[in-house]
């Protein structure tokens, strides 16, 4: 067993921890956005892929590489952009009709 | 200098994607929250950009900045053009190519070896990453399909099919074996990852559209896991730690959903649920009972004059697009001095806070959502329900009738105030595919047509009311 292996499988359960606490307090409303948002952050997945394509030197290592930075490029900039979209009607409604003008003009 | 600095910026990354999440906890701060993520994204990437500049093939480079720019475009016109009725089907998009992503990285490391046989601890994750991978990218376009409505959203079923992916899933693990333990070469791994998309496939055909959701929330944390195996692989921190956070989102959100729908997960992912018109002893012969059918002129006339009246949206209104005729109804009830309130279920729509996303967009005002277990004992004194598009969710059947198929599912309690007003495309069951008795209550009266239409209609009986 290598030392790198237990340092990595410590980030693991770390993490897994983390995640269940930081998740539980997401209220109900806040679903969609959180699943298109965390969504968006497995799109880290991206690093890893210019890793594998900066150095591909066969037609086979080019073709994977190009696909995987593709994928995971529409995963992370698709998945933030969708999730601001949601969340930006979300906001500056607490206040009622302070907040949100639109509302005002067309009654 | 670099190999210094590389964990620290990873770690910061890292802690941007927690400190997002963390603020998704309130609507207030939740943009902010993804902006925040967002941001240790651009600094993971930008970093990686930095590292491999250096011992990139120029081949390399035509690639990723290719491959970026390209998923950058696609990304932004996708996110930007989806309707947000449409969202769960786009979310499993950008879900799928995540793990196509994981999946093809994995492969590519196995590439790397030229046929040897994986250490272990490498080559381990990177079977795993192949496999949930493979099966996340498949599964999630074909729920994609079914959402679409490329294909249909029955449950696909044949006969022996748990057997033919039970089969599947032994011929996996048996060439996954192969790799780790006998040879590296890569028509094994290759043939793995194909096997891998077959059987995410074969896995998602016999789910039905009403449960594709809580499919594409598993698959969102496979992914996510794929994503940590692949950290495992390259030993790679932020990968390790960010995919492991929506490992645990996923799984969490997964385990939710069941709960709202009052199933167990097996039974969703092997229930084959809606596929055949179930037996059970709620559904009587629907067409020989008679119910009653109102004009929306009484109908105005009765909500107008109501003290109050709670709006059950569903998801028949998100696809007539109603959710702004609701709120000039909404609106023009108000001004009329009647207490309008919306109870959202928690799977209304076809995710968790679909509805009030759909809502949001059209600006009914934040304070009159009311989530189930706020609402459910307001429907007693409620004057009027405007049940619009939803069916299964006020199903009195999941309290009454143990032999139904949703018996169990919390409902909202709409059978217990004084009148109830469905607006229905037409007597068709909900997704789940059973009859509603509330349909048939005498207290009930049904609107026919278009949400959208009927909706139009009310609002001009009240304003003349």
């Amino acid at each position: 067993m290598n030392q790198q292996l237990i340092v990595n499988f410590t980030y693991f359960v770390l993490a897994v921890f983390v995640g269940i606490e930081v998740i539980s307090k997401v209220p109900t409303i806040l679903h969609t956005p959180l699943m298109s948002g965390s969504n968006a952050i497995h799109g880290i997945i991206l690093v890893g892929a210019l890793i594998i394509a900066a150095g591909a030197q066969t037609p086979l290592q080019i073709a994977l590489g190009f696909v995987a930075v593709l994928l995971a490029t529409t995963n992370v900039v698709g998945g933030f952009v969708v999730t601001d979209r949601m969340l930006e009607m979300f906001k500056g409604r607490r206040l009622g009709a302070g907040g949100n003008s639109g509302t005002e003009e067309k009654r | 200098m670099t190999g210094l600095l590389t964990p620290l910026v990873y770690l910061l990354a890292s802690v941007l994607f927690i400190v997002g999440l963390r603020f998704l906890s309130s609507p207030k701060g939740a943009r902010r929250g993804n902006t925040v993520a967002a941001i240790g994204m651009a600094l993971a990437v930008a970093w990686t950009v930095v590292l491999v500049a250096g011992r990139s093939t120029p081949a390399g480079i035509i690639i990723c900045v290719l491959g970026v720019l390209l998923g950058g475009i696609a990304g932004t016109v996708g996110a930007r053009r989806v309707r947000m009725t449409a969202m769960p089907q786009m979310v499993a998009l950008f879900n799928g190519v995540g793990g196509g992503a994981a999946a093809l990285v994995a492969v590519a490391e196995l590439l790397q070896l030229g046929g040897q046989r994986p250490a272990l601890q490498s080559g381990l994750p990177s079977v795993f990453a192949i496999i949930v991978g493979g099966i996340s990218f498949a599964g999630s376009a074909i729920a994609f399909a079914k959402l679409q409505e490329l294909m249909t959203g029955r449950p696909i079923t044949y006969p022996a099919q748990q057997v033919v992916n039970g089969l599947l899933a032994v011929l996996i693990m048996a060439l996954a074996v192969a790799l780790l333990a006998v040879t590296g070469q890569p028509a094994v791994f290759i043939a793995l990852l194909a096997l891998a998309l077959v059987l995410g496939v074969a896995f998602v055909l016999p789910i039905g559209g009403a449960d594709m959701p809580v499919v594409i929330s598993l698959l969102n944390a496979c992914t996510g896991l794929a994503v940590a195996a692949s950290g495992f692989v390259l030993d790679n921190f932020a990968l390790i730690v960010a995919g492991t956070l929506v490992g645990a989102s996923g799984t969490i959100l997964t385990m939710l959903m069941g709960e709202a729908m009052g199933r167990s997960l097996a039974n969703v992912l092997f229930g084959a649920f809606g596929s055949v018109k179930t037996a059970g002893d709620a559904a009587g012969p629907a067409g020989e009972r008679s119910v009653r059918t109102g004009n929306s002129e009484d109908i105005g006339t009765l909500l107008a004059y109501s003290r109050n009246v709670v709006v059950v949206p569903g998801y028949g209104l998100a696809v007539a697009q109603a959710q702004h005729a609701v709120r000039e109804l909404g609106e023009q009830l108000e001004a009329r001095g009647v207490d309008v309130q919306y109870a959202i279920h928690p799977v209304a729509g076809r995710m968790p806070g679909h509805m009030n996303v759909l809502l949001a967009e059209a600006n009914v005002p934040y304070e009159q959502l009311k989530e189930m277990d706020e609402i459910n004992d307001q429907f007693k004194s409620t004057d009027a329900v405007l049940v619009v598009g939803a069916n299964d969710v006020v199903n009195p059947a999941a309290k009454s009738s143990p032999g139904s198929p949703i018996y169990g599912m919390p409902i909202l309690n709409v059978d217990q105030a004084k009148t109830v007003v469905f607006l229905k495309r037409s007597m068709r069951p909900g997704f789940a595919g059973i009859d509603n008795e509330l349909l048939y209550d005498p207290k009930t009266v049904m609107l026919f047509g278009d949400a959208k239409d009927s909706l139009t209609k009310l609002l001009a009986a009240v304003k003349a009311a």
